[in-house]
């Protein structure tokens, strides 16, 4: 059973807090309990770093009792995703080439969560490197849907979004290079948000796709995610993409839930073959709430975002392939044949083959494959003009209206082993979450509702131009709020794959 | 074009990736799978289209030139596979003959 504390949101958390209602102690030491006793079951966290959690729960109260100012997020419990470099625990990647790293320097988004007095639980599971949408990918097994533990949580922040999803974390941090926050966040039934790129800080993010990597927030109610996109995001001279322009004012428009006169575009594309009749149902009842809470809704073409997943696993491998050459057995991580007779690049050979698993070895040949000499303009040249095609569609449609919409995947959660041996298949499961990462701009997924044919959640895909992140605040809390409304309780309230409730 | 079995050896040796045989034969069906779709990309993308490398909206960064202390060998070779002497130890670089 989850306590009390551990059902609260970030806010009410955050403000119990301040105002001395319970202790930040109190609050850890309730989500280390929920982690002990359901995580076997779900398999979020790789490493729970319990003492330093409550250390730093401890801070907090010494702030409080001493009158000093807290944040707004004071105090509060949070899953951080294992890609991110942290002093005080170990960074895996989910890889077994990184197994037990422990990293000399720290991220500049934990910087800035643990300045703010973010309590950071442990490190959460993932797809080897980010890269899967299952955590199946994952060198220490995968995690599990809390909806239905036969199930994939999605990925590649998976473990983040199972822990916020089975009351382990009320904030979770996770990565989206191409839709890797937004999709786990659909398939687990809770709000997840890909900020513009440049808009949180990639110092201290493993990188696996430099021009996509994208850190943001995964929560159980929007406002709570937009809480959380505040404290991380904003200029980072250490990060050379760092976007130096204000965080756009996302709690002030999660507060302002109103839609009324907004011109709301649905992608025409992304509808038809391939995706579950209750997904495309939910959609269309999520676009027709939006029509009754005031919005101008039309229906926008965006021609090239049919090509957008070709053009990605052209991309996105292509950088992987370079950004983990670093792997190479000599200054730290996994070494494997140093005999004494091998000489280093059979050392880096062996190790490699060793260290990573199936999906990292497969992308990294594709990368060097559309990298190489005689097929370089084939492919990874027409994949970056493909890129300036969408681009333009994204432009020109947010000409025509505010923001888009989309189901934010094809499928509800699928089981687990379904999609493991036929890469294809997993891909898809990204199929309308990675335009808005080519293109860079912002785009958000929030829970509208279960399937009727197999009771698992669906997200509502919302995207807004680059900067204009607010504005997928203002959206997602209207329906929120709405469908709050009409249930009488949240979406994640329903989920009983752990026989708690 | 489908990519051949020695095509994928060639790839995984340019990777640096020991690879079975088994490994071989797997991923040369998939990875062929995989190219056969991403070629799509040649049906839209024609002359004239400039590229996008990247989707931030920003040219070179630049900075003032100021000193700031490094890591220090001791935290750098903290996680080292093998050190000596201060310095990372590494397998030999070149063939004896």
């Amino acid at each position: 059973m989850a306590s009390e504390l551990t059902r609260m949101t970030a806010a009410e958390t955050a403000s119990a807090i301040a105002a001395g209602e319970v202790s930040a102690v109190e609050v850890t030491r309730a989500h280390l309990d929920r982690i002990e006793a359901v995580d076997p079951q779900v398999h979020a966290f790789l490493h729970v770093a319990g003492e330093s959690a409550v250390s730093a729960a401890r801070a907090v109260d010494e702030r409080r009792a001493a009158g000093e100012p807290l944040g707004p997020l004071a105090g509060v419990p949070l899953a951080l995703k294992d890609v991110f470099t942290t002093v005080d625990m170990p960074t895996t990647c989910g890889s077994r080439i990184l197994d037990g790293w422990q990293p000399p320097y720290e991220a500049t988004v934990t910087q800035r969560l643990r300045k703010a007095g973010v309590v950071i639980l442990g490190k959460t599971n993932m797809d080897e490197f980010a890269m899967g949408s299952s955590t199946e990918n994952s060198a220490y097994g995968p995690s599990h849907n809390p909806w239905d533990l036969s199930r994939v949580p999605g990925g590649s922040s998976g473990g983040s979004a199972a822990a916020v999803t089975a009351f382990e974390a009320p904030l979770g941090i996770g990565t989206d290079t191409g839709g890797s926050i937004r999709q786990p966040a659909a398939v687990c039934g809770i709000v997840g948000v890909k900020p513009s790129y440049g808009g949180s800080s990639r110092y201290g993010l493993v990188a696996f796709a430099s021009s996509l990597d994208t850190p943001g927030p995964l929560a159980r109610t929007v406002l709570d995610a937009a809480l959380l996109h505040e404290v991380m995001s904003g200029y980072d001279p250490m990060d050379s993409t760092s976007v130096d322009a204000p965080v756009p004012p996302c709690v002030a428009a999660a507060r302002q839930a109103d839609v009324a006169g907004l011109r709301v575009g649905v992608v025409a594309e992304f509808s038809g073959e391939g995706y579950q009749a209750g997904v495309l149902a939910r959609f269309g009842e999520a676009v027709e709430l939006l029509e009754s809470l005031g919005a101008k809704v039309t229906e926008v073409s965006c021609p090239h975002f049919e090509y957008a997943l070709p053009a990605y696993y052209l991309i996105a491998p292509s950088e992987c392939s370079s950004n983990l050459a670093r792997f190479d057995a000599m200054r730290y991580g996994l070494r494997v044949g140093d005999d004494g007779t091998a000489d280093a690049e059979e050392v880096m050979s062996l190790t490699r083959a060793a260290g990573f698993g199936a999906e990292v070895k497969r992308r990294i040949m594709l990368g060097t494959y559309a990298l190489s000499s005689g097929y370089y303009d084939a492919y990874y040249g027409k994949a970056q003009q493909v890129r300036t095609l969408i681009t333009r569609d994204f432009d020109s449609a947010f000409e025509q209206v505010d923001v888009l919409v989309s189901p934010t995947t094809p499928t509800t959660a699928f089981p687990i082993g379904a999609r493991a041996d036929d890469p294809l298949a997993m891909y898809l499961a990204d199929l309308c979450t990675i335009p808005s990462d080519l293109a860079g701009n912002a785009a958000l997924s929030v829970p509208c509702g279960l399937a009727p044919e197999d009771g698992l959640p669906v997200g509502l895909q919302v995207m807004a131009p680059v900067l204009a992140d607010d504005r997928l605040y203002r959206v997602a809390s209207a329906v929120e709020a709405a469908l709050v409304q009409r249930w009488g309780h949240r979406l994640v309230d329903e989920a009983k794959g752990l026989g708690d409730d | 074009m489908p990519i051949t079995r020695d095509e994928v050896a060639h790839l995984a040796r340019l990777s640096r990736l020991a690879l079975s045989d088994a490994e071989l034969d797997h991923f040369a069906g998939q990875l062929d799978t995989i190219i056969a779709h991403v070629a799509r990309v040649q049906e839209v993308a024609a002359d004239g289209i400039p590229p996008t490398t990247h989707a931030a909206a920003l040219t070179n960064v630049f900075r003032e030139d100021v000193l700031v202390p490094p890591l220090g060998a001791a935290a750098v070779l903290d996680q080292a596979p093998a050190a000596e002497q201060g310095r990372f130890r590494v397998p030999r670089i070149l063939t004896g003959d």
